[in-house]
């Protein structure tokens, strides 16, 4: 049978390879898609949670689903924040790499 | 779920998530990112949480799929050419990736329900819509409002910061 571990050990494993999406890209808009995966990969271990925390009533805890529910609006939101600043910055500077973006480097 | 169907979604999901992150070319990394979102929509199913996994698959393989396309198309990037890889860079980067998930490992392996399987549900969800809708307009009401200004907040400063400036 698959257990809660074997969830939370797939989101885990889906949270690093956006972190190391993050760590290693520099094209900017793969940053983003990389900071969607880990979000998701949040997402998955919540709806574990709720789907193993059974209320009495026979039903799965319904908290963690809205939740999930605001966290997928919020980075909607944040996706197209993100993107209408990369179009700024490309306007700007005509690069989406982020090795030429270098002003906050010490 | 049976075991078969969880490790095919699972592995369709993370094997995808490797080529959005591998992939040189951009387009190519987002059409592998909507089929890692698919997967991960099914897993969803599979954990009976079927409004989220529509949610997903709405929000997530539709709308900012085609938002990244859109930019990906407007800003007309190519496949980055072979810049020089720093090895120094690309090993660290891994090591760090590999260690968060040594620890990730270590807290599921000692954490003591990640052994059991789940408990079965004594009502079918198939109306979950409805008992997430009564949750979202009940107890978190305030929550969703304040959602809602966010979105708004969010809509005006994407059209202000996409306004050409006057020159």
């Amino acid at each position: 049978m698959v257990t809660l571990g074997d969830y939370l050990i797939v989101s885990g494993i889906l949270f690093a390879i956006g972190f190391a999406g993050v760590m290693l890209r520099r094209n900017l808009i793969v940053i983003l898609m990389s900071l969607e995966l880990m979000l998701n990969a949040s997402n998955l271990s919540l709806v574990a949670f709720s789907r193993f925390r059974v209320q009495p009533g026979g039903l799965p805890d319904y908290n963690a689903q809205v939740f999930v529910f605001f966290i997928i609006t919020v980075a909607a939101a944040e996706v197209a924040v993100g993107l209408a600043i990369l179009v700024a910055l490309y306007r700007a500077r005509q690069t989406t790499d982020v090795k030429d973006i270098m002003s906050l480097k010490f | 779920m049976s075991p078969l169907l969880f490790w095919t979604f699972s592995l369709l999901m993370l094997v995808f998530g490797v080529a959005v992150v591998i992939n040189r070319n951009p387009v190519a990394s987002a059409l592998s990112l909507v089929v890692s979102f698919l997967g991960l929509a099914a897993l969803f199913m599979s954990l009976d949480a079927y409004f989220i996994g529509i949610i997903q698959v709405l929000v997530y393989a539709g709308a900012v799929m085609v938002l990244f396309l859109f930019i990906i198309m407007l800003l007309d990037l190519r496949a980055e050419e072979g810049r020089q890889v720093s090895w120094l860079a690309l090993t660290g980067g891994i090591a760090v990736a590999l260690a968060l998930l040594a620890q990730i490992f270590y807290v599921i392996h000692n954490l003591k329900s990640a052994h059991q399987t789940f408990p079965p549900l004594a009502r079918s969800t198939f109306d979950d819509v409805r008992n997430v809708g009564l949750l979202l307009f009940g107890s978190y009401n305030l929550p969703f409002q304040i959602i809602g200004v966010l979105v708004l907040v969010a809509t005006i400063g994407v059209v202000l910061l996409s306004k050409r400036e006057p020159r």
